[in-house]
């Protein structure tokens, strides 16, 4: 088996001494799709800031390459710079813009090249900021409640789009959510965090693409809710 | 989040919006026919705006000169008749360029380093805690009462009045760039880093744009603070200036070129700062923040 993209090992984060992450072991081989899934106050997004390099007070060991590009919860586009040199940013060279135009198109959103932030919706933000790591050819996609803030059609429309471009560029992902369909969706694997801890692994082996609904992923969403706590009827009945 | 304004493009797209009942209707594209009303009534607006002013000119001019106001107000044509007196003789020219020459040396110096000293106390805290404090301490003084210092120390020449026309800029400046910079989205910070923006690019890209709006609100202030300033250092002993006039004015009991040096004082105001929304207008295009209603 080939080098893990991410490796963890006993990694621990604590935050004014408590406790966030306690000696986590995770890896992620290459190509891989994870889906992170936890509570709020899980520590979920903590891992991804540490692994994403951005969260530097970790303890323990990781390995993670650094082709990694992260999509935040909000946009996190600069106002002042037009789409194009928001993708294109801190890139050098003389193709920049043709670069930024060509990862642009893979979110269909050419046309805005040229427009600030502000006339786009957030669905349209969100792609962008996708562009934005696309362009990076990164090994590792860090996804970190990306489509939380949009509205349920462009979200699932968005979706869609994550799933295109990962069979497409084939990056190891790691998608943090707190919405089962959407790890369901879209993961080769979902992981459940709990007190810090990686408690449960579910391998999603339902072939792509996914329709939610079938019988193989009710029944995996069933056994994940109720590992996220959540009590629900049993099929019986409802 | 939504789209809270429309594309420029479409904003000037010719055709009615108001009339379609489906734009009228979609809350979004209120802004659009707002504009398009604005524009519309521009003339309106310039007649609305301006009938306060010839309202006050006409009664001025009619209370003057019937004598209501006393014997010491001049009337609006008299004024008038002072300024082009001023004018036509030269006097105007040569001591507005004095004057002009003194601000734009003081503002230079004055601008620069309260620009430099915000960026450097911005970036580095450690800066800020060493250059702060007496910064804060010194903002206290009130720059006008320098007066007599400077000139013990430069001399009544020009150095002294240049002196004091750039420190009264300096201090609004630098508050405005230090709190520009700190005003800046820690999150977008972040977020260039971790896309590997080296620390000079980040505050190329991120933290001064992001402070950009702050420090056009310094600069309007500093240059405001500058012209004030230009007042009292001119009426102290200057050979030229439009402070000089002032005050030879005042001993000849000439009310007409009084006030004709003070709407110059206020238009030099309006001027500079007419220019500093140009270039806000020109940088600043891509905010998003509540512009009135």
């Amino acid at each position: 088996m080939s080098e893990p993209t991410v490796r963890i090992r006993n990694l621990s984060r604590e935050f004014d001494g408590v406790p966030v992450l306690t000696d986590l072991d995770l890896d992620v081989a290459p190509g891989e799709f994870v889906a992170l899934i936890g509570a709020s106050g899980s520590g979920k997004t903590t891992l991804l800031r540490i692994i994403g390099g951005v969260d530097k007070g970790a303890t323990g060991d990781l390995q993670a390459p650094t082709e990694r590009a992260i999509v935040f919860q909000s946009h996190r586009l600069l106002p002042w710079s037009r789409v194009w040199s928001n993708v294109a940013l801190g890139l050098k060279g003389k193709d920049v813009r043709a670069r930024a135009d060509a990862a642009l198109k893979e979110v269909g959103l050419e046309d805005h090249a040229e427009a600030y932030p502000k006339t786009l919706s957030g669905g349209q933000s969100q792609r962008v900021a996708l562009a934005r790591a696309l362009i990076r050819h990164p090994q590792l996609l860090l996804l970190d409640e990306p489509f939380g803030a949009l509205d349920a059609l462009t979200r699932l429309k968005a979706q869609a789009l994550v799933a295109d471009l990962w069979a497409q560029h084939k990056p190891a992902v790691l998608l943090v959510t707190h919405d089962v369909d959407e790890a369901l969706l879209l993961a080769d694997r979902v992981v459940l965090l709990r007190d810090g801890r990686i408690a449960e692994e579910f391998v999603v082996d339902v072939p792509r693409p996914r329709i939610n609904g079938t019988p193989a992923l009710i029944e995996l969403r069933h056994r994940l809710l109720t590992g996220l706590g959540v009590d629900l009827p049993t099929l019986e009945n409802a | 989040m939504t789209i809270t304004s429309p594309p420029p493009v479409q904003a000037h797209e010719p055709g009615s919006a108001i009339d379609d009942p489906a734009r009228t209707t979609d809350s979004f594209r209120r802004p659009r026919s707002a504009t398009r009303r604005r524009r519309r009534s521009g003339l309106a607006t310039a007649l609305r705006r301006s009938s306060g002013l010839i309202a006050v000119l006409v009664f001025w001019q009619i209370a003057a000169s019937a004598g209501w106001l006393g014997t010491l107000l001049p009337t609006p044509l008299q004024v008038w008749n002072a300024a082009w007196e001023l004018t036509s003789n030269g006097q105007l020219g040569e001591n507005l360029a004095a004057s002009v020459e003194r601000v734009a040396k003081g503002l230079a110096i004055g601008l620069s380093a309260g620009l430099l000293l915000g960026l450097v106390a911005g970036l580095f805290r450690a800066a800020e805690d060493v250059i702060d404090p007496p910064l804060q301490a010194l903002r206290m003084i009130p720059h006008l009462a320098l007066v007599p210092v400077f000139i013990v120390w430069f001399g009544i020449g020009e150095t002294s009045k240049v002196a004091l026309i750039l420190i009264g800029p300096l201090f609004p400046l630098y508050l405005n760039v230090l709190h520009g910079i700190r005003g800046v989205d820690g999150r977008l910070v972040e977020a260039a880093t971790s896309f590997g923006l080296g620390r000079l690019e980040v505050i190329r890209r991120v933290i001064l744009p992001g402070a950009l709006p702050q420090i056009f609100v310094g600069l309007r202030q500093a240059i405001g603070v500058a012209w004030l300033t230009l007042v009292v250092a001119e009426m102290t002993a200057a050979p030229h200036g439009i402070g000089t006039l002032l005050s030879d004015a005042r001993d000849a009991l000439r009310m007409d070129i009084i006030f004709v040096l003070l709407i110059l004082y206020a238009l030099l105001g309006v001027a500079t700062d007419l220019f500093v929304r140009l270039l806000e207008k020109r940088f600043l295009g891509w905010r998003q923040g509540f512009t009135g209603v």
